[in-house]
């Protein structure tokens, strides 16, 4: 009899020797259904739509840094054939005008980048030169955030960030693309 | 004396397997928290450009996501293999895109609307006139945030 109520008692442990492999379970089925996918990419603000098209020639042609992609993904800026490699230097020096220029940027706060492109180019391309563009705005407020702050721009507080981006404003305009293929 | 060390060496103790569950639940738990459930299947074959300016997208839950590709192998009878759009797990036009971005929108609490973003996930072969087709759309539709999607690396 007392043998009996020993037995009956050790029985009510519940074996928690499955539930590893439960848990298992669970986990395979979370690795295989899922993937790790960090979303990255190139953040941009599209300007509201409007009929009437801002046009960029009525603008003081010193300020204006126009970037012309053709359909065979060649690159003409400010007229002249250029290189995406070069294109980051270029702009860079077009905002800043460190040398007081007559033919560059009166001042980094008025200067536009205008970006033009083929309805035959390609988005690969297309987003290579607007990495370039972004990539020296990028490069500038690091620059001015060193300089005035001795600190990596993304490590500023907001108020600093927004005091820096009004001093180098980011503009790059995007006229309507033009049509030569008829693409 | 002797005895009891005897006894002990004879005994060889079975590894306590109690803590295992709780080791994989840890790793079920990490693996729950990193992934996010891919929530549409592709139908276009989409390679998307390398960049170097990437910023990461914040808050997953006001992101929609556009692809652009060429249609894969098996769509292609159906829809030729001229770059197509994709929206939810369905091809669409590009003319209801406006439809689409105001369904999404009315899933979203207002005061969140405005920081809803597109991701544009678009294959290196799409030529721009169907990109500024979209991005015409997304402006006409007011939803002015736009990602294009990206992956990290060095241009040359």
């Amino acid at each position: 009899m007392q043998l009996r109520k020993k037995k009956e008692r050790m029985s009510q442990e519940i074996n928690a020797g499955s539930m590893a492999d439960i848990a298992f379970l669970l986990l395979i089925f979370f690795l295989v259904t899922t993937t790790i996918n960090a979303e990255k990419g190139i953040r941009v603000k599209l300007p509201p739509w409007s009929d009437e098209e801002v046009d960029p020639t009525q603008l003081n042609t010193r300020n204006v840094y126009s970037v012309l992609v053709n359909y065979n993904n060649e690159l003409l800026v400010r007229g002249e054939p250029t290189q995406i490699t070069d294109l980051r230097k270029n702009c860079k020096e077009f905002i800043m005008n460190p040398e007081g220029r007559e033919d560059l940027a009166e001042k980094p706060s008025k200067a536009i980048v205008s970006l033009k492109n083929d309805r035959g180019t390609n988005y690969e391309t297309y987003l290579k030169v607007y990495n370039e563009l972004k990539g020296a705005y990028n490069e500038l407020w690091d620059a001015e955030a060193e300089k005035e702050y001795q600190k990596v721009y993304e490590d500023l507080p907001n108020s600093a960030k927004k005091a820096i981006q009004d001093k180098i404003p980011l503009v790059i305009s995007e006229a309507e693309p033009v049509d030569t293929q008829g693409k | 004396m002797s005895k009891f060390k005897k006894k002990r060496g004879n005994s060889t103790p079975g590894i306590s397997t109690a803590s295992l569950p709780d080791i994989v639940f840890m790793l079920l738990f990490f693996f729950m928290v990193v992934t996010v459930i891919r929530n549409a299947e592709l139908k276009v074959d989409v390679k998307v450009p390398i960049a170097s300016e990437l910023k990461e997208l914040e808050d997953k839950s006001l992101v929609t996501y556009m692809y652009i590709g060429k249609p894969l192998k098996r769509y292609q009878e159906d829809y030729g293999t001229a770059p197509q759009l994709q929206l939810n797990d369905k091809f669409a036009k590009v003319s209801q895109i406006p439809f689409f971005v105001e369904e999404k929108k009315l899933k979203v609490p207002e005061r969140n609307r405005d920081k809803m973003t597109t991701s544009l996930r678009i294959d290196n072969d799409v030529t721009m006139g169907f990109v500024t087709d979209v991005k015409t759309e997304l402006r006409k539709a007011g939803q002015l945030l736009v990602n294009y999607a990206a992956s990290q690396g060095e241009v040359k």
